[in-house]
C-alpha cells in the first residue's frame, strides 16, 4: 500500500492519511475485512507521531470506513456502497458548480463545456 | 489512558533561577519532547524527575508509583541519557558491560552487544577516543540494554550529524512499538521532535508555556504575516503573540482555521516548532 505524505503541503498529515486510505477503500484497492497496519507500525514507517496516525484512524472509523477491534487491529469496514456513492456525487456536483460559474463569468457556452467533459471523460477510459 | 510519568507542581528555587510549577503527564506508548532555550530549565526538570536534584516541592509518579518511596525499584525500569555522562571515558564497551551486569538485574548482554555492533562502536577502544556521535550512541546503547519501560533523555541528538540523528529517531520509534513504554526527551533541535514526538512541552524561564499534542500545535497553530495596518485590525484575544519585523508582522494564532474564517488574512503559514518557539520568546503581546 502506498501512502505519500507531504510535509510542506497545507493539508494536515492526519488528513492526508485519512484521504488516501479512504480513496483506496472507495476504489476497492483495500477490500472489506482487510487488516490495516497498526497505528504504531504506520507511525514508524511514515516517521510520524503515533497520535497523528491515531487521529487519522479515528476519523476513518467515525465515517464508517474502518472498524477497530480492541486487541486485534483495524479493519476495512463493511461499507455502505450507496452512501459512498452519494458522497462522491455531492463532491462532483459541487465541483461542476464551480466549473459552470467560471464558464458563465467568461461566457463559455454550455456546448463548449459539454465538449470539454466529453474529451476529459473519454481520455480517462 | 494511563500515564507512565506524571509530574505535579514541581518547583525548585535557585539563587538566580527558578523552576515554577512544572506539570507533565506522559501517557503510555507516547513520546514527549521538551523544548526550550538553553538555560530554560529542561535539564533541571529532567534531573528533578530523576531525583538527582532535590525539588523544593512537587509530586512525581512513575509507572503509577511515588518516585521518592520506590526509587530503587523504579530505576530498574528507567533508561537514562544525560548531558554529562556518568560513565568514565576511560572505559571500553567491554568494561561497561562488566560493570552494568553488576548494577542492573535485567542487564541484557546480548542486546547490548547487538547495539554496539549496529552502531559500529569498537568494543575495545576507550570511549574517550570516540567521536561525539559515537559517544552518544554508546550512552543510548547502555540506556536501552536493561529493557527499560521508560526512557528519559536529555539532548540525545545534540552534536550529532543528520544521519546519526535519524538513526536515533528510528530507535525511539522502535522502542514505543510496545505501547506500555514511553519516552521523555529534551532537545533544542526542534526538527527532530517535530515529526515523531506525540506531545510537545515548551519550557521558558523555568515555566511551561505550552504542552500540546504535536498535531494541535503544528496543524492548528498558524503564523499570520501581515502589514502594520492589517495587524491593527486583529483583536488581542485572537492571537497569542506577535513579532514586529522590519517589513511585516508575524502573528502567532492558536487556530488558523478559525482565524481565516474571521479575518481576511492574506498569508497564514504553517509554523514549525522553531518558529512558534521564537515568537513565544521574542514576541510581544
Amino acid at each position: 500500500m502506498n501512502i505519500i505524505i507531504s510535509n510542506s503541503s497545507g493539508t494536515p498529515i492526519y488528513e492526508q492519511i485519512r484521504e488516501q486510505i479512504k480513496n483506496k477503500i472507495v476504489s476497492n484497492e483495500l477490500k472489506t475485512g482487510e487488516l490495516l497496519p497498526s497505528i504504531r507500525v504506520l507511525a514508524k514507517d511514515l516517521r510520524i507521531s503515533v497520535i497523528t496516525t491515531k487521529n487519522a484512524y479515528e476519523e476513518l472509523e467515525k465515517e464508517g470506513y474502518v472498524q477497530t477491534i480492541p486487541g486485534k487491529g483495524t479493519y476495512v469496514a463493511n461499507k455502505n456502497i450507496e452512501l459512498i456513492r452519494e458522497e462522491q456525487l455531492q463532491k462532483i456536483e459541487s465541483l461542476m458548480d464551480t466549473a459552470v460559474s467560471i464558464a458563465k463569468i467568461s461566457q463559455i457556452s454550455k456546448e463548449d463545456l459539454r465538449n470539454m467533459l466529453e474529451i476529459l471523460y473519454g481520455e480517462e477510459k | 489512558m494511563e500515564n507512565i510519568l506524571e509530574v505535579k507542581n514541581l518547583s525548585k528555587k535557585y539563587q538566580d533561577f527558578e523552576l515554577k510549577n512544572i506539570n507533565i503527564a506522559l501517557p503510555k506508548g507516547m513520546i514527549m519532547g521538551i523544548i526550550g532555550e538553553n538555560g530554560a530549565g529542561k535539564s533541571t526538570t529532567i534531573k528533578s524527575i530523576l531525583n538527582l536534584i532535590q525539588a523544593d516541592k512537587g509530586e512525581i509518579k512513575i509507572f503509577g508509583l511515588d518516585y521518592q518511596k520506590n526509587e530503587t525499584k523504579i530505576k530498574e525500569d528507567i533508561g537514562v541519557v544525560l548531558d554529562d555522562s556518568f560513565l568514565s571515558e576511560y572505559l571500553t564497551p567491554n568494561d561497561i558491560n562488566k560493570m552494568m551486569k553488576q548494577i542492573y538485574k535485567n542487564w541484557d548482554e546480548t542486546l547490548y552487544f547487538k547495539y554496539i555492533e549496529d552502531f559500529h562502536l569498537p568494543k575495545d577502544k576507550i570511549s574517550k577516543d570516540y567521536s561525539s556521535g559515537m559517544k552518544m550512541k554508546l550512552k543510548i546503547a547502555v540506556a536501552l540494554s536493561h529493557h527499560p519501560k521508560l526512557l528519559i533523555l536529555d539532548e540525545p541528538t545534540s552534536g550529532l550529524d543528520p544521519v546519526a540523528r535519524n538513526e536515533i529517531l528510528d530507535i525511539f520509534q522502535d522502542f514505543i512499538q510496545d505501547e506500555s513504554k514511553g519516552i521523555l526527551v529534551s532537545s533544542h533541535i526542534t526538527s527532530d521532535l517535530e515529526h515523531i514526538a506525540d506531545y510537545i512541552t515548551f519550557i521558558n524561564h523555568g515555566e511551561i508555556v505550552l504542552s500540546k499534542t504535536r498535531d494541535e500545535l503544528l496543524e492548528n497553530y498558524g503564523i499570520v504575516k501581515c502589514s502594520a495596518e492589517e495587524f491593527q485590525k486583529i483583536a488581542s484575544k485572537d492571537y497569542v503573540k506577535y513579532k514586529k519585523n522590519r517589513y511585516e508582522y508575524d502573528v502567532l494564532v492558536e487556530n488558523k482555521f478559525e482565524f481565516k474564517k474571521k479575518y481576511d488574512a492574506p498569508i497564514v503559514d504553517k509554523p514549525t516548532i522553531e518558529e512558534i518557539m521564537l515568537i513565544y520568546i521574542k514576541g510581544e503581546k
